[in-house]
Parts: structure tokens; C-alpha cells; sequence
């Protein structure tokens, strides 16, 4: 088994279940990235300010980490720039379509009992698990 | 106060997805790879999201309406179709690729990583495809409706 986390995991997922109780609460939005990031490209008037201020902070921490443990935001895997972005297309094409990613069905979405978030979540991490199956098992030593 | 309140929600939530091992795509990977060295921690990740979140969310929405907006925007839809099911499987497939999803994508992008910097541009001409393009084809795959509730 590889590094096996459970303690940060949890205290992490406090904080990010934290986050978005904190803006529910505050600004009665869901904190599902994919639909912040979605809002933005059909912008309506009032409800763009919110979005980019999330996003900021969220970049913000991805630097403040940087800065505090450069292991936190680092790879560690070598993928080609074809294979990211193919990944980048299908997740952002996936996430528009399904309505919802991991934080808005995973997080948000079971956190309200949604049955649809429940079956989105299944179904996501069923196809990334065969896919990783496929990349890692099938197509032995591809590096992408 | 009103503008402090999503940029907070946001660092904070950046901070959660670093300490909990998702914006390392080799962990995420890791978590994907169960039939190789299974590394389970990111089930904990979003347990703990949810253990602190779904009482939150119970309590929040007695309120008549949040605290700096008028009301709650929240998804209505209820029955499970085509677009979720096949939106999730292409996700799915896409995340186990290169072990991002979108909120850990563009965390990794503010703390100046090379591959979400390819990452990111291509997920939003994903949406961007998703939304623009087949939206004016088809005004049935227009983002979905949402209740909203409050003063």
C-alpha cells in the first residue's frame, strides 16, 4: 500500500467541508469548482464576483502552500502535455455535462443526500478506476 | 464582509485539498489504482468533507436566507439521466488520466505547477465546448436550473 494518510485526509476534508458551509452560509452558493468555474463562461450580471473571488482564493492557497510545502502541490508523475491536455478536455467537457465534479456531487452534493450526486459519484470514480486499471494494468509501462 | 466571505471559502478550501493529498495527482492516482498499491486516503478526504458538511448544510438552510446574499441557489433537478451519467463516465475517464479534478487543478495552478498550466486552459475549452457550442444547438443541454430561496 502505497503513503496511507488517513488523519491528514480527514482533517483535510474537515477544512474543505468547513469551506463550503462557510459559503452557503454566507453567500448560499454551492461549492462545486466545475459550476464556479462553468458560471464564469456564460457570465450573468451580479453573479461573477462571488465566482472569481473563490477561484482567487483557491489559487491563493495553491500558492500559499507552495510557499509553506512544495510536496503538497507537486506531481510527481511525468505525463506529456498531449495526455494532460486530453485530460483537461474531458474533465472540463465531463464536469459541464454531468452538472458537477468531484466538490459539487462528491462533497456538496452527498452532503444534501442528492441522489444524482450519489450516482455521479459512483460512476466517476468507477471510470477512473478503470482507467487507471487500463493505463497502469493493461497498457503495461505507458508513461502517457 | 460580502466580498471577504468566497475569497476565504476559496483559500481555505485550497488549504483543505493540500493537507488531504489531493492536489498530489500521484496520490489521486494512488486512490484510482485499485487493483495495484491502493492507497485509500482520499475516501477520507471526503468523509471528512462530508462529516462536517451534511450537518452544516442542515442547519444552514433553516435559515430564511444566507447571511451577505438574498438567498440560497441550489440545484432542483432530481432524477437521474443520460447527461449525468455520461458527463460522470467522461469525467471519470479524464481524472484517471491525470489525476485532476477541477478545484485541485487550479489550486496546483496558483502554486505555479507546469501541468496544470496545461491542465487548466484545456478543461475550460472542455466546458467552454460544452456550454457555448452544444448549448446553441441544443437548448436541452443548457446548464441546469436552480431553485432559489430566500428574502
Amino acid at each position: 500500500m502505497a503513503s496511507f494518510t488517513p488523519v491528514a485526509s480527514l482533517v483535510g476534508g474537515a477544512m474543505i467541508g468547513l469551506a463550503a458551509s462557510l459559503l452557503l452560509l454566507c453567500d448560499g452558493r454551492i461549492a462545486g469548482i466545475s459550476g464556479i468555474v462553468g458560471g464564469l463562461l456564460s457570465p450573468v450580471t451580479g453573479d461573477t464576483t462571488w465566482r472569481a473571488l473563490f477561484l482567487l482564493g483557491l489559487a491563493l492557497g495553491g500558492l500559499a502552500m507552495r510557499l509553506v510545502d512544495p510536496t503538497l502541490v507537486q506531481t510527481q508523475l511525468d505525463l506529456s502535455p498531449r495526455t494532460l491536455a486530453a485530460s483537461g478536455l474531458l474533465v472540463g467537457f465531463g464536469t459541464a455535462l454531468g452538472s458537477g465534479c468531484t466538490s459539487g456531487h462528491g462533497v456538496c452534493g452527498l452532503s444534501r443526500g442528492s441522489r444524482r450526486s450519489l450516482v455521479a459519484t459512483i460512476t466517476f470514480i468507477g471510470t477512473g478506476i478503470v482507467m487507471v486499471w487500463f493505463v497502469r494494468h493493461v497498457l503495461d509501462g505507458y508513461r502517457g | 464582509m460580502t466580498r471577504i466571505a468566497p475569497f476565504v471559502a476559496g483559500f481555505v478550501f485550497a488549504a483543505g485539498l493540500g493537507v488531504g493529498g489531493m492536489t498530489q495527482p500521484s496520490k489521486v492516482l494512488a486512490f484510482l489504482d485499485l487493483f495495484g498499491a491502493w492507497d485509500p486516503s482520499l475516501a477520507f478526504v471526503m468523509l471528512g468533507a462530508i462529516v462536517v458538511h451534511a450537518p452544516a448544510v442542515r442547519w444552514i438552510l433553516r435559515r430564511p436566507a444566507p447571511l451577505l446574499a438574498a438567498r440560497f441557489v441550489l440545484p432542483i433537478k432530481k432524477d437521474v439521466d443520460g447527461r449525468l451519467l455520461a458527463g460522470a463516465v467522461i469525467f471519470g475517464a479524464g481524472w484517471g488520466m491525470a489525476g485532476y479534478c477541477p478545484g485541485p487543478a487550479i489550486t496546483a495552478l496558483g502554486g505555479g505547477v507546469g501541468a496544470a498550466a496545461i491542465f487548466v486552459p484545456a478543461m475550460i475549452v472542455g466546458m467552454w465546448f460544452h456550454r457555448v457550442r452544444l448549448t446553441r444547438a441544443d437548448p436541452a443541454a443548457a446548464p441546469l436550473p436552480s431553485a432559489t430561496r430566500g428574502r
